[in-house]
């Protein structure tokens, strides 16, 4: 039997593996106890405040993918959200004191049901699975993150769009004393984005507020945020405070700032190169100084799942 | 000590150590020894290298002007370090690209494709390797021995440090994604640095 001694090993990581560990068994404990109720009630999403707390009643998924999440660190350090700064690590240093409540969601347009909403209340009709999802960010680099979130599917039944709803349009918070990024014109503020209403029911599409079974850090995209696997990772609008049903495509942030370099769809695709640099290939963070470049796939490998979605579309032109 | 002497052993290895510094960091942190690289290593290691070497062409280019400015002559002795730690940061920034970022890889035939598909049809690519190429000119004729030998063909060849400039600062500006604001400061630096020698040559001449 190979035991390790204690001294090989930095206290630091001793914490917070075991801790990573016991959060996989509460929440697979948890999806096992809500599996064996079956017809039980519908769990209640709740999203707790604070730091790192945990989020209960998480449900495992089929969707998932079997690689290797990406390190809470990874994630958590290195990625874009311009409302912080556009430095890849200027998220996590600039959003450490932001305060993501109290929250309100403004859901309008054409829909039966609509109104702002306090994100709690928001929140409790829908259930919380895990989804881990590879992430290919437009910048050739990806990672696998294990998200919590709702299905945006059933987030759109409950509003209930009427028949003129063809796209969803999602906003950020404007406010540059929260956000000093907004402060500098890098981007139109507020950030906007936006799906076809398949685009949006797709099993595959989430509204993510928890990350490794806890509440979403603010770097990320707190206190609730869009996740779309098969677009590259600009598509998922972060800090969500307006959903909006629309008869019309709705315009797009990045789509507004450079029309010929990020258009609607943004789906990850390695045949449509950006007209500045390769999209074949992508560098898989956590991976290492001496690893290479993996293949890009189309839609970011969930073409089964959507390319019926694009059918008759050329995704050339509809880059 | 005169002036000379002190430039010989006093400034010129403080310059050379200030120099080495970025690299040897770069180094320990990729060793976590000084620290650590970014949760995208190879991609920090290029900004870093590709940084220093922007900031150290631009660096080169100031002293002629600073030295006309300042009437400090001693700084034109350190023209020649600088600008080969130049060509040393664009050809570590280089190599990191060309060896780390694609040569590495399951299929090597598919990655060498792409660094030619890279530099010939990317065209922030292309600039910045011509940039490197000018600089490899530089970096071999610099010696005192081809100084001599070249005679007033060096001048002509070296004059194409303006154009690494211009071309380096081009190539830092056209790979952002959306926030130009450092290759702005460099460009406006750059333009000033030229605007002065145009201004200059131009009083010679009508004077």
């Amino acid at each position: 039997m190979l035991i390790k001694k204690p001294a090989d090993i930095r206290p630091s990581e001793i914490t917070s593996h075991t801790n990573y560990l016991n959060r996989r068994q509460f929440i697979r404990a948890g999806s096992i106890a809500g599996a064996s109720a079956l017809a039980g009630p519908a769990f209640a999403a709740v999203v707790p405040t604070g730091d790192r707390a945990e989020l209960a009643d998480v449900a495992e998924s089929e969707l998932s993918t079997s690689e290797a999440p990406n390190s809470y660190e990874d994630i958590t350090t290195y990625n874009n959200y311009y409302e912080f700064g556009t430095g890849k690590e200027d998220p996590y240093r600039n959003a450490q004191d932001f305060e993501p409540r109290p929250w309100s969601i403004t859901i309008d347009g054409h829909a039966e049901k609509t109104g702002t909403f306090d994100f709690d209340d928001f929140m409790k009709p829908f259930d919380l699975e895990e989804r881990i999802y590879r992430m290919r960010c437009v910048e050739a680099w990806s990672m696998v993150i294990p998200w919590v979130g709702v299905s945006l599917a059933d987030v759109v039944k409950h509003y209930q769009p009427t028949s003129k709803a063809r796209y969803v349009a999602f906003e950020t918070l404007h406010d540059p004393t929260r956000m000093p990024g907004q402060r500098r014109r890098v981007l139109k503020w507020p950030y906007q984005e936006g799906l076809t209403i398949a685009e949006a029911t797709h099993p595959l599409t989430i509204l993510a507020v928890g990350l490794y079974g806890e509440v979403l850090p603010n770097q990320n995209g707190a206190p609730i945020r869009l996740v779309v696997p098969w677009k590259y990772g600009f598509k998922g609008i972060k800090g969500i405070v307006r959903i909006s049903f629309t008869e019309r495509e709705p315009p797009v942030s990045w789509n507004i700032a450079a029309p010929h370099e990020y258009g609607f769809y943004a789906n990850v695709n390695p045949e449509v190169d950006h007209p500045r640099w390769s999209q074949s290939s992508e560098r898989r963070i956590g991976s290492g100084l001496f690893a290479p470049r993996i293949p890009t796939r189309m839609f970011n490998g969930y073409a089964d799942q959507v390319a019926h979605l694009y059918d008759g579309l050329d995704l050339r032109k509809n880059y | 000590m005169n002036t000379l002497q002190k430039v010989r052993f006093v400034g010129k290895p403080i310059v050379f150590l200030l120099c080495l510094a970025p690299a040897l960091i770069a180094v320990g942190d990729a060793l976590n020894i000084t620290g650590q690289l970014s949760a995208n290593p190879v991609e920090d290691l290029l900004d870093r290298f590709g940084n220093w070497g922007i900031r150290l062409i631009v660096i080169t280019l100031a002293v002629t002007p600073l030295r006309r400015i300042t009437g400090w002559n001693w700084l034109a002795r350190f023209r020649r370090m600088l600008g080969l730690f130049t060509f040393f940061y664009v050809l570590m920034h280089f190599l990191v690209w060309l060896l780390l970022d694609r040569a590495l890889a399951v299929d090597p035939a598919f990655e060498w494709a792409m660094v030619w598909e890279d530099l010939t049809e990317r065209p922030f690519i292309t600039i910045g390797f011509v940039a490197l190429l000018l600089l490899t000119a530089l970096a071999a004729t610099s010696t005192t021995a081809m100084r001599r030998r070249m005679g007033r063909a060096w001048n002509k060849l070296h004059y194409s440090a303006y154009a690494i400039g211009i071309l380096g600062v081009w190539h830092y500006w056209w790979q952002v994604k959306k926030d130009t604001s450092d290759a702005w400061i460099y460009a406006v630096i750059l333009a000033i640095l030229l605007g002065l020698r145009i201004a200059w040559r131009w009083r010679q001449r009508n004077t």
